[in-house]
């Protein structure tokens, strides 16, 4: 049975029980905010989220949902309204004993046309420093892979570094080991992990380009494949900010089947750095990553597909608004602005030694409002322009989107 | 409260006024004239939604190996070759080799008549055998090729002058081959010794569109079709790559794509330059106006149109000559390439020009002083005319 299959059954128990619990007593229901308080990294993300307590269930609940409208347009060909479910997921949480937990995270995109299980990993801690993780990962390849919620951000779309230069949300199954230490206002934290990985068609894709998000597609990598490691260090100082840096690499090709050679090993290697901040007094929130890649792609192969490639993005959110609107308590109405850049293809034509160019950059203003921290509506304009392989005038599209998100 | 109502009341007016103004907030498109690609007007909607299909599969089908890519190739997409349907780039230029003098490629059993110089991974791609001479082929614009197609053998026959009977120096001759089995003659079509004028192709050895896109597939992208069903590598027979709806709808979407728009055509300097070109007979062989025959598209039915072709060969002397040819053309004969679309090539170039049939030229000035054999005068001509006058002659024909 796939899991295709079972995920339905699997929603209906969830919803189901969720429901029948809250038909006999809501009081049973007990929110349980996110920890503001304790100091968190990045890599604490998917634990540090707004779970929902059943009674005295060891279970919680939780899960969030996206829906947008947009109006966007290509060199004047319009693609209209455009009313989007983006994705509904669900988490379900467990602590099995103090130090031994399990947490999993499906994923519904384009209203169940594509539903995966993002994560779903037990957690066993020997020491702070020390813990032993196992399941189906998110790789901690830069920030945004497993901070990825949506309702954690002040746009509508996630960034293009992160769905078209990375596969975000890139989850495979495998082990690994991570740990904290902190001491007065400073925090380090890593995490190290041996996954399935990637597989040929990210130079093997109908995108015609170096595409790394092309091995989602492949649900065998939860079965067998290539052997991917994935690692990530993170220094905290509560003053200035966090900074990581991670890598991720592996073989990505069939280079045997049967026992029989079909083509030399080929590598792929990811660095990442990330980093966020807010800064004081005015409370601007700072964050983004930047990501290089780096393929072994066969001399002989097209130079449609490059092997660097390198792109990012910075977020700057300014609150403007903090107070009560409209009967919200501690509403936040945010200005925002996302800047981001991707190049797929870093280098020069064998034959001109001319820039290959197939890049896009883009800009995004938003204004949005939170009347609860958990709960986002957002405004953005996207104008984003890209350029094909040979650095023709761009491609430029622009329009707006209004979308809402919020965890429940 | 009452202010928080009045706030909201103006935040919904704002989003109902988004919503109304969605239109000019989003960016507009290049004006009609400058672009290459897009339908004929006048299409009927069957025939748009058969131009749609084709604009997909030419545009954004990328074949991959699990769809038949290769295993050696040059390029992955149709597009890969004519960014926006416009000229290609050296980085897709074509290498066809292995035949010396007019009648058959010797090389055929050995990777010809193309080089396939790329190869999905775990395959080595072709290398030009010893002793084969070849040439390089930089893609072309594919728009107004349903107007090409279209103009009778009768009509290029009248072009031609294979003996100089004018005495102007220029002669002009069809590309006689023996059509493959898959062609349907064109209505009317004029034999020779049980040979047919072939049009398209730098060598004018593709008799139609429908033999320019099957040799496309399948010596470009390494795709098997019915019409041809031979593997590049292997050379065996196999199952057919891409459906014949595909091809079809590939073919209607060449036949159907607007010939290019002149831009100020009513300027002064362009009009002097329209003059020039006349004037020192670049128009012997790059024709102003032709002349399409019957279509059962009727937009393409019967009209005039304005290609700066004669798809006949020339011999363009020495310098050009690579020592490769296809089909009953001399190594130093090419087709008159159309003129129309030229100076919006740089958008579909990288910014650049890359002229001639190799991209040897980088300007059109260079295309120009390339010019030898039969243009020679044409070229000297130019080089005697003044820089004004120069330069009203590359406006114009840089508003083609």
């Amino acid at each position: 049975m796939s899991l295709r299959d079972v995920s339905p059954i699997f929603v209906c128990i969830l919803f189901f029980g969720h429901l029948s619990f809250g038909q006999i007593d809501s009081t049973l229901l007990k929110r349980r905010p996110v920890d503001t308080l304790q100091q968190t990294l990045n890599m604490d993300a998917p634990y540090n989220r707004p779970f929902l307590d059943v009674g005295k269930l060891p279970v919680s609940l939780g899960g969030y949902m996206e829906v947008n409208w947009q109006r966007l347009g290509t060199d004047g060909v319009s693609e209209g309204h455009q009313f989007q479910a983006r994705r509904l997921t669900l988490f379900v949480a467990s602590t099995i004993s103090r130090r031994l937990k399990f947490l999993t995270e499906v994923e519904f995109e384009e209203g169940g046309r594509e539903i995966a299980i993002e994560f779903a990993s037990l957690d066993l801690e020997f020491h702070p420093l020390l813990n032993l993780r196992g399941g189906i990962i998110l790789n901690p390849i830069g920030a945004f892979n497993q901070n990825h919620d949506g309702p954690k951000w002040e746009f509508t779309d996630r960034p293009i570094s992160a769905t078209q230069l990375l596969p975000a949300t890139w989850s495979t199954p495998g082990f690994g080991l991570y740990g904290k230490y902190h001491s007065e206002a400073w925090m380090f934290g890593y995490e190290a992990y041996v996954t399935g990985g990637f597989d040929d068609s990210i130079i093997d894709n109908p995108e015609n380009r170096t595409f790394l998000p092309a091995s989602k597609e492949n649900a065998e990598r939860f079965e067998e494949g290539n052997t991917l490691f994935t690692g990530k260090i993170a220094l905290r100082n509560n003053a200035i900010g966090e900074v990581g840096l991670s890598y991720m690499g592996g073989t990505y090709n069939t280079f045997e089947a049967d026992g029989i050679v079909l083509d030399e090993k080929r590598r792929l290697n990811v660095f990442a750095i990330d980093f966020n901040t807010t800064l004081p007094r005015l409370n601007t929130f700072i964050t983004g990553e930047w990501t290089f890649i780096d393929v072994d792609v066969p001399d002989t192969f097209t130079q449609q597909f490059g092997d660097k490639q390198h792109g990012g993005f910075m977020d700057i959110v300014q609150p403007i608004l903090k107070k009560k609107i409209f009967g919200w308590e501690k509403a936040v109405v945010n200005l925002a602005l996302r800047l981001e850049y991707v190049d797929w293809n870093v280098g020069s034509f064998d034959e001109t030694g001319g820039n290959i160019a197939q890049d896009i950059w883009n800009i995004m203003p938003a204004i949005s409002f939170r009347p609860t921290p958990q709960t986002v509506i957002r405004l953005n304009y996207r104008h984003s322009e890209e350029r094909d392989l040979l650095g023709n005038p761009p491609a430029v599209t622009g329009g707006f989107i209004f979308g809402l998100s919020t965890y429940f | 409260m009452k202010k928080e109502l009045a706030s909201f009341l103006c935040l919904v007016l704002g989003i109902f006024t988004l919503l109304v103004s969605c239109d000019h907030l989003e960016p507009q498109g290049p004006e009609e004239d400058q672009l290459l690609d897009g339908p004929l007007e006048g299409l009927t909607n069957a025939q748009s939604k058969q131009f749609l299909d084709g604009d997909i599969a030419f545009n954004d089908e990328v074949f991959t190996s699990d769809s038949g890519l290769g295993p050696i190739f040059v390029a992955t997409s149709c597009a890969s070759c004519h960014i926006g349907d416009g000229k290609g780039h050296p980085f897709t230029t074509l290498t066809r080799f292995g035949q010396s003098e007019p009648g058959a490629n010797a090389f055929l059993n050995q990777g010809g008549p193309q080089l396939q110089n790329r190869a999905i991974p775990g395959f080595e791609p072709e290398n030009i055998p010893p002793g084969a001479t070849f040439s390089n082929f930089t893609p072309p614009a594919i728009t107004g090729l349903g107007f090409l197609e279209l103009v009778s053998d009768e009509d290029i026959l009248a072009m031609a002058d294979p003996d100089d009977e004018d005495n102007d120096g220029i002669s002009g001759v069809p590309n006689w081959i023996d059509p493959p089995s898959f062609v349907t003659l064109f209505p009317n079509a004029i034999a020779q010794d049980g040979k047919y004028i072939h049009r398209f192709g730098k060598k004018a050895a593709a008799y139609n569109l429908l033999h320019q896109t099957i040799n496309a597939y399948n010596q470009d992208i390494g795709i098997t079709s019915i019409q041809n069903p031979i593997d590049v590598f292997s050379g065996q027979e196999i199952e057919p790559e891409v459906d014949q709806n595909t091809v079809n709808d590939v073919v209607f979407y060449l036949q159907t794509l607007k010939a290019p728009i002149q831009r100020d055509q009513n300027d002064d300097e362009v009009v002097q330059g329209q003059d020039l070109f006349g004037q020192i007979n670049c128009t012997a062989c790059h024709k102003p106006t032709l002349r399409t025959g019957f279509s059962p598209v009727q937009v393409l039915s019967e009209v005039n149109f304005h290609p700066y072709t004669d798809l006949l060969l020339h011999d363009m002397g020495p310098d050009l000559d690579d020592g490769y040819t296809e089909g009953s053309a001399e190594t130093s004969e090419w087709r008159t390439p159309p003129l129309w679309g030229l100076g919006l090539s740089p958008n579909s170039q990288g910014g650049q020009f890359f002229l001639m049939h190799d991209g040897r030229a980088r300007s059109i000035e260079e295309a120009i002083l390339m010019h030898g054999g039969e243009a020679a005068n044409s070229r000297q001509q130019y080089e005697n005319l003044s820089e004004t006058e120069k330069e009203a002659l590359i406006r114009f024909l840089k508003s083609l």
